[in-house]
């Protein structure tokens, strides 16, 4: 493997023994889907690329069961497609493009369930971890390995697959995901702005407690100016968005105002979650916390979008502010750096900010149960694993 | 007694309390099963530590001593998961009860492990509620919940156990306290706690979601000539891109049985009852309501009711929960499966199971979660003729066997525990299986926490930090390091 430089296998079995023959060779993988997203610490630079590119075929779709398998390397916009046509789709909607511009370049399932990155659905559905209902996966040492099943309620066997979800390729590769699927219904967003933080988060709050059954509930805040967004689906989602859109207008919002055209709003939403040239911190904190949040954002002149019922926000700072945004912070939340042009990275100190002690431990053991050689993406990920 | 029980029992009676450590036979014979009665094991002494602290030195007392451990929470579960060990503690957290905070703003609920299911929606309720609802969720604790990633009639829409835990404070098998949270940056160790059934560590406190309260529920009870025709209707529904809230179907058997218990009005002329209930924003759940009506008699319903009044919703409900409970009218025992199997295939594999049934000349009820394909068939026995109750398991087996040549699994919500061990090879291949193995001595690397349980057969961690030292199982003659 001396002269390798990259690996693009096209079976299971291909990747699987690419990655014993790494590990035989003392060499380490950089396991990658489409490069969507370039997160994590650097690693190494010695790493040979292991790409998914060749694992790209949907196995299956089961309509009737609402049931799909993917191989890591299909662009979650090509799965959509197939599942639109059933009117179905996979409950997960990160941002799909390169935020670098390459439009060559299209997020991938795997890279996306290997970094448990989410958009607005995840409101209702939840992430990666709570749509994957069985995994095969490779590990370093060439065993190929499946988990969960087909079926979407099942409890046999240990959750390999939530492990391996959101673990940056760290425990192995994953070669295809099973998810379930829900309904493609119509849907009508209500939309209402203000400028105060304090009213825009009593009235995500007021929206949150209400038996709405919302797919998403989410704000977003830029130069000053905040607005909330209440996504209602199914066959009476233009009379439930009313509903919402009165509930904005009582909480005090201006501008209330309802679109059955809504796609455009939420794709600005998940536009926030990437940049090209500012730094992006994932915070997770508690919603009750929101407006010290939006303050610490807008302490840098940054702008942020989240999930307002989950207390989960994208912040978008300037890179060299990224660290004192950080500290400003409410107590007890947490932050991710995604987004980071490579010259500003080196001012942060770790992008995967403190995990507590007993919590690393476990983790490193995970590590070293699953990759005892260090052979996948080592050096990339929380406390240097 | 040997003296080093002697000594650990002296030691749990000091950090526990002399009234808190069980070992007196008759007491001790409480704890010999857990709801799975058929399986039944003293353990050396049970303990009931008092709060997190206890059950901490509690394991660490059973960790210097090497001496491998079962927690228990009510004892409900149905596959032999808390079953205790001969030379085993049993951690019982049945004193462990407080909610110990609503935070309604944030929506979730902290609390100790022995709290009962049905009292975290209690404590939100009614503005609020909390989603996973076994059929044992008046006495079944959140503790046991998270070790079996318990599911119930309502998890085709909003999901099982996991989905709901926001953090957890567990008890690792060398006594140390870690909290695993939800948003923590790193690998999901929340995600592999829950359903591990007792084996990774036990938990002592946890962070649950709620969320409010459906705005309007409709239920819907039709009966058919048989369950092929109701698996159609099944189908119809789903195929509209409808997820009720639940969809829970009963054969002629399982209805005689629940109607006998309960008199809710159920037609004992039906082949299958279909209980569909419709919940969420008031809007949608009436323009739904005629839809469904129209589609379960264009499968062949021959009777469709629609509650008026939460009397008889409540009906409804009564005979379709009663079904376990009263299916002793119609046979002395009866033996509980869990299968699961893609939701097209039901059809099929209730004719196989019909087929097998009267192949061992045996009784089989069907009860079942029809919106996910979670099948419980109640294979019908009596234990006074000789051979019936091993004839029965083995049916039982085939029927859970012929649910994964299906695609499905061999458990949908009542773990594998000590009772599906054997059958889980028939879901995973041994890479697989090692593959499970790892994750589990990562977390317990002694293998003290609930061991023999899951796995098919025992197994033991590799490079083990430190000396060597025998391990309880080898001791007991139960394992063999490789």
């Amino acid at each position: 493997m001396g002269t390798l430089s990259s690996v693009e296998p096209e079976t299971f079995e291909r990747a699987a023994q690419a990655l014993a023959e790494l590990t035989a060779a003392g060499r380490s993988a950089r396991i990658s889907g489409a490069g969507t997203k370039r997160w994590g610490s650097p690693g190494s630079d010695a790493a040979v690329p292991v790409r998914t590119g060749g694992l790209n075929r949907i196995l299956a779709h089961d309509p009737g069961d609402m049931t799909a398998t993917l191989q890591a390397g299909v662009p979650l916009a090509e799965a959509q497609e197939r599942f639109a046509a059933c009117d179905q789709q996979l409950a997960l909607d990160p941002p799909t493009a390169d935020p670098g511009g390459d439009s060559t370049r299209s997020a991938t399932i795997g890279g996306i369930v290997a970094t448990a990155d989410c958009g607005p659905l995840a409101h209702r559905y939840g992430g990666p971890r709570d749509l994957v209902v069985g995994m095969t996966v490779a590990l370093a040492d060439g065993t190929i390995a499946r988990s969960g099943g087909t079926v979407i309620k099942n409890v046999a066997g240990y959750d390999v697959a939530k492990l391996f979800c959101g673990s940056f390729g760290t425990l192995g590769l994953i070669l295809s995901v099973n998810v379930r699927l829900h309904p493609r219904l119509p849907t009508t967003t209500a939309v209402g702005r203000t400028g105060d933080p304090g009213r825009l988060c009593t009235a995500a709050r007021a929206l949150a407690a209400m038996p709405a059954e919302l797919e998403a509930l989410d704000l977003a805040w830029e130069g000053g100016a905040g607005r909330l967004l209440a996504r209602c689906a199914g066959p009476q989602a233009g009379a439930r968005a009313q509903r919402i859109a009165a509930a904005m207008v009582d909480e005090g919002l201006h501008d209330v105002a309802t679109d059955g055209e809504d796609e455009p709003l939420w794709e600005r939403q998940r536009a926030g979650q990437r940049s090209a040239a500012g730094a992006v911190l994932r915070v997770a904190a508690d919603p009750s916390t929101t407006v010290e949040v939006i303050a610490a954002a807008e302490s840098a002149d940054g702008s942020l979008v989240a999930r307002a019922a989950l207390g989960h926000f994208h912040l978008t700072v300037p890179p060299a502010q990224a660290a004192a945004v950080r500290s400003r912070l409410p107590e007890g939340a947490v932050s991710v750096l995604h987004d980071c042009p490579p010259a500003a990275r080196q001012q942060i100190d770790d992008p995967w900010g403190v995990t507590p002690a007993g919590a690393l431990g476990l983790m490193r053991a995970l590590k070293a149960r699953f990759d005892p050689s260090g052979t996948c993406n080592p050096g990339t990920f929380v406390g240097g694993i | 007694m040997e003296t080093g029980s002697a000594e650990l029992i002296a030691q749990l009676r000091a950090i526990c309390g002399r009234e808190f450590v069980l070992t007196d036979g008759g007491e001790l014979a409480t704890y010999q099963s857990d709801g799975l009665l058929h399986y039944r094991q003293r353990p050396l002494v049970a303990v009931l530590p008092s709060d997190a602290q206890e059950v901490a030195a509690v394991v660490r007392a059973c960790f210097e001593a090497e001496v491998p451990w079962v927690a228990r929470g009510s004892g409900t579960g149905l596959s032999g998961g808390a079953l205790p060990l001969a030379d085993g503690v049993l951690i019982v957290l049945a004193r462990m009860r407080r909610i110990l905070e609503v935070d309604l703003e944030n929506q979730r609920v902290v609390v100790q492990p022995g709290v009962t299911n049905l009292a975290v929606s209690r404590a939100v309720g009614p503005s609020y509620f909390y989603p996973p609802d076994p059929s044992s969720q008046i006495v079944c604790s959140i503790g046991g919940n998270i070790a079996e990633n318990s599911g119930g009639a309502h998890c085709f829409k909003y999901g099982f156990t996991t989905n709901y835990v926001l953090g957890l404070q567990v008890v690792l098998s060398d006594g140390t306290l870690v909290r695993l949270r939800r948003d923590d940056p790193g690998y999901d160790l929340l995600g592999a706690f829950v359903g591990s059934e007792g084996t990774l560590g036990v938990t002592t406190e946890i962070t649950l979601r709620v969320i409010p309260a459906p705005e309007h529920v409709r239920t819907m009870l039709a009966f058919f000539p048989d369950t092929g025709a109701a698996g159609e209707a099944v189908s119809a529904i789903v195929d509209q891109g409808v997820v009720p809230g639940a969809i829970e179907m009963m054969d002629s058997l399982a209805i005689e049985a629940a109607e006998g218990a309960t008199g809710a009005g159920y037609r004992l002329d039906a082949g299958a009852a279909l209980l569909v209930e419709v919940d969420g924003p008031r809007e949608e759940c009436e323009s739904v309501l005629t839809r469904l009506e129209r589609t379960c008699e264009d499968a062949g319903a021959f009777e469709v009711r629609l509650a008026q009044t939460d009397a008889e919703r409540d009906l409804i409900w009564r005979a379709r929960k009663a079904a376990f409970a009263s299916m002793g009218r119609i046979a002395p025992a009866y033996y509980v499966q869990d299968g699961v199997i893609p939701r097209t295939r039901l059809a099929a594999v209730l004719r196989e199971i019909d087929a097998l049934a009267s192949d061992y000349g045996l009784r089989v009820a069907n009860v079942f979660h029809a919106g996910d394909g979670n099948l419980h068939p109640l294979v019908c026995y009596d234990d006074a003729v000789e051979g019936e109750a091993a004839r029965a398991e083995e049916l039982a087996g085939k029927i859970v066997r012929a649910c994964v040549d299906a695609g499905g699994s061999i458990t949908g919500e009542h773990g594998v525990g000590v009772d599906k061990r054997d059958y889980m090879s028939a879901m995973f291949g041994e890479a697989d299986l090692e593959t499970f193995q790892r994750l589990r001595c990562a977390f317990d690397p002694h293998g003290l926490a609930n061991p023999g349980k899951v796995m098919p057969t025992p197994r033991l961690c590799g490079e083990v930090p430190g000396p060597y030292r025998e391990h309880p199982l080898e001791r007991a003659g139960i394992a063999q390091r490789m």
